[in-house]
């Protein structure tokens, strides 16, 4: 469980993160949304205490921070945006090293070094130096790594980034089993299908703040759930309607060719963030 | 702090080396077969220094300043890079270990290269035709040389926030210490002034012990007092950075 009160990060007279609260039940996923330049990877690494806030109250599975660091280390696995393994060793190295760093004693740590390999079907690379890996791969072996202590609480800062689709796919049934193990899962990302596949709710940051909070269906009907979608002079124009015969009538009165569609956490994301935020 | 977790940083360190021990080795070995030469063999030949050879003066020097080479880039260039390009330094600082832990196991890493590399060049230096003294006051002496500088290369590690300013750091202080610190020439002929600043350093006075125990003679307790000064304090500052090394 995670509970954020107020949650502020100032660079100088820049403010990163702009008075943040909210909280995260545990065995939820939970999506963070928002454009580059929003807040998220700040607030996910206040989070994981690598970078402190300016204000606001953290608690992470009742433990408080910073007075409870260590006992809430214990407790997190982060899997960050960038590829940050150890190249210097080889893939059953690096997660030997963090097994020593969470002080699990040696028979258990080699049992789920095997475990884990074989989870993320990396068990036949196991010697390998990672340097030799490929970004999926280096990207399975991070979460294998974050999982090794068997945390609470996961984060996921843009895990699939820059992956295959293919790859992508994989990742989010694995985000899936573990949440199904009861891993309370916070995800950063700025692929909006990744978050209505994978989120329960979902928080959208722009510019610092937080300006929306709800499941993706919520957001969506809170949008209107039918879009009527056409081009007009080049640009794409769209408007949103509570009720389908709405949308449908709508497009009856354009006198161009219309789609109407559902809403998703797509419109609601552009909506806010994009069209409403630059005063469109 | 905790042992395990020490032994937990050193491990990794350790794996790394021993993974490429023969080619440090062989890399460590380059330099001093250089100044050996040159210095020893070549400029050397002809000249006395307290009664006895060149080389048996300036072995001492050679082996105190390349401790503090060693140690320092060994922990200095490997966690500059950790923690501004490659990140593998976030896997330390998100795991449940002290600030304290950490440093030491860094600073223990980097001095056992330090100290390898030493001995590399004592062997040389003997194959060379040296004759020095080895004993616990040399080990002792060479151990609080490798730590300091090794504590000092994590600070700048910690501190300097780009790979340019690394190589601006050993180039404004160690490179000036190599050659200033009395390892190839005694510093009695140098203005005051400048022999006072000498006397300051901590590589002048690692020189002076190694020169001193090498040779014989009794334990210079003086220099032995000011290494390990320095050694608890940059030990202290290296910790103290580590605790405020978040943004």
């Amino acid at each position: 469980m995670i509970i954020i009160d107020g949650l502020v990060k100032k660079y100088g007279d820049r403010t990163v993160v702009d008075n943040i609260s909210l909280e995260i039940g545990q065995g939820e996923t939970f999506g963070l949304l928002g454009p580059n330049g929003a807040g998220k990877t700040t607030t996910i690494r206040i989070l994981t205490m690598l970078t402190k806030p300016t204000d606001g109250r953290i608690r992470i599975n009742n433990w408080r921070l910073p007075e409870d660091d260590l006992q809430i280390k214990g407790t997190i696995g982060v899997v960050p945006q960038h590829l940050n393994l150890d190249i210097d060793l080889t893939a059953r190295e690096n997660l030997d090293l963090h097994g020593r760093l969470h002080h699990i004693p040696g028979a258990e740590r080699h049992k789920r070094i095997e475990e884990l390999l074989e989870y993320v079907e990396l068990n036949e690379r196991s010697m390998d130096m990672v340097q030799t890996f490929s970004g999926g791969m280096k990207r399975r072996l991070m979460i294998a790594r974050a999982l090794f202590h068997r945390p609470q609480v996961l984060f996921l800062d843009e895990p699939t980034v820059g992956l295959d689709p293919q790859v992508r796919r994989r990742l989010w049934d694995l985000v899936r089993r573990l949440n199904g193990d009861g891993i309370t899962v916070l995800l950063t990302t700025h692929y909006i299908e990744e978050a209505e596949n994978l989120c329960k709710r979902v928080a959208i940051m722009d510019k610092g703040k937080l300006i929306a909070l709800n499941s993706p269906a919520a957001l969506c009907r809170r949008l209107g759930e039918y879009v009527v979608e056409w081009n007009e002079k080049g640009s794409t124009e769209y408007r949103f309607f509570g009720a389908r015969h709405e949308a449908v009538a709508f497009a009856g009165e354009l006198s161009t060719d219309a789609t109407i569609r559902r809403s998703n956490l797509e419109d609601v994301f552009v909506e806010l963030t994009g069209r409403k935020v630059v005063g469109l | 702090m905790n042992f395990s977790d020490i032994y937990t940083v050193f491990w990794r360190d350790w794996i790394v080396l021993d993974r490429r021990l023969g080619k440090f080795i062989l890399s460590r070995m380059v330099t001093p077969i250089l100044y050996l030469v040159a210095f020893g063999w070549g400029l050397g030949r002809g000249i006395q220094m307290n009664n006895g050879s060149y080389l048996d003066f300036i072995v001492p020097g050679i082996v105190a300043m390349n401790a503090m080479n060693i140690s320092f880039n060994s922990v200095a260039s490997p966690l500059n890079m950790a923690r501004l390009y490659y990140r593998t330094f976030e896997e330390y600082l998100i795991a449940p270990i002290g600030p304290a832990s950490f440093v030491i196991g860094k600073i223990l890493a980097g001095s056992l290269r330090g100290l390898l590399s030493c001995a590399v060049i004592l062997v040389l230096a003997y194959l060379f035709g040296a004759s020095l003294h080895i004993n616990f006051g040399f080990l002792l002496v060479l151990g609080l040389t490798s730590l300091l500088f090794g504590a000092m290369g994590l600070i700048a590690a910690m501190r300097i926030n780009s790979h340019e300013d690394m190589a601006n750091f050993s180039t404004y202080f160690l490179l000036p210490m190599s050659f200033l610190c009395a390892t190839f020439f005694s510093t009695d002929k140098l203005p005051y002034a400048i022999r006072l600043v000498i006397e300051f350093l901590p590589l002048t006075h690692a020189t002076y012990a190694l020169r001193k125990l090498g040779a014989g003679g009794e334990a210079p307790w003086m220099s032995i007092a000011v290494l390990l000064a320095y050694t608890v304090m940059l030990i202290g500052a290296g910790i103290w950075t580590m605790r405020h090394v978040r943004d």
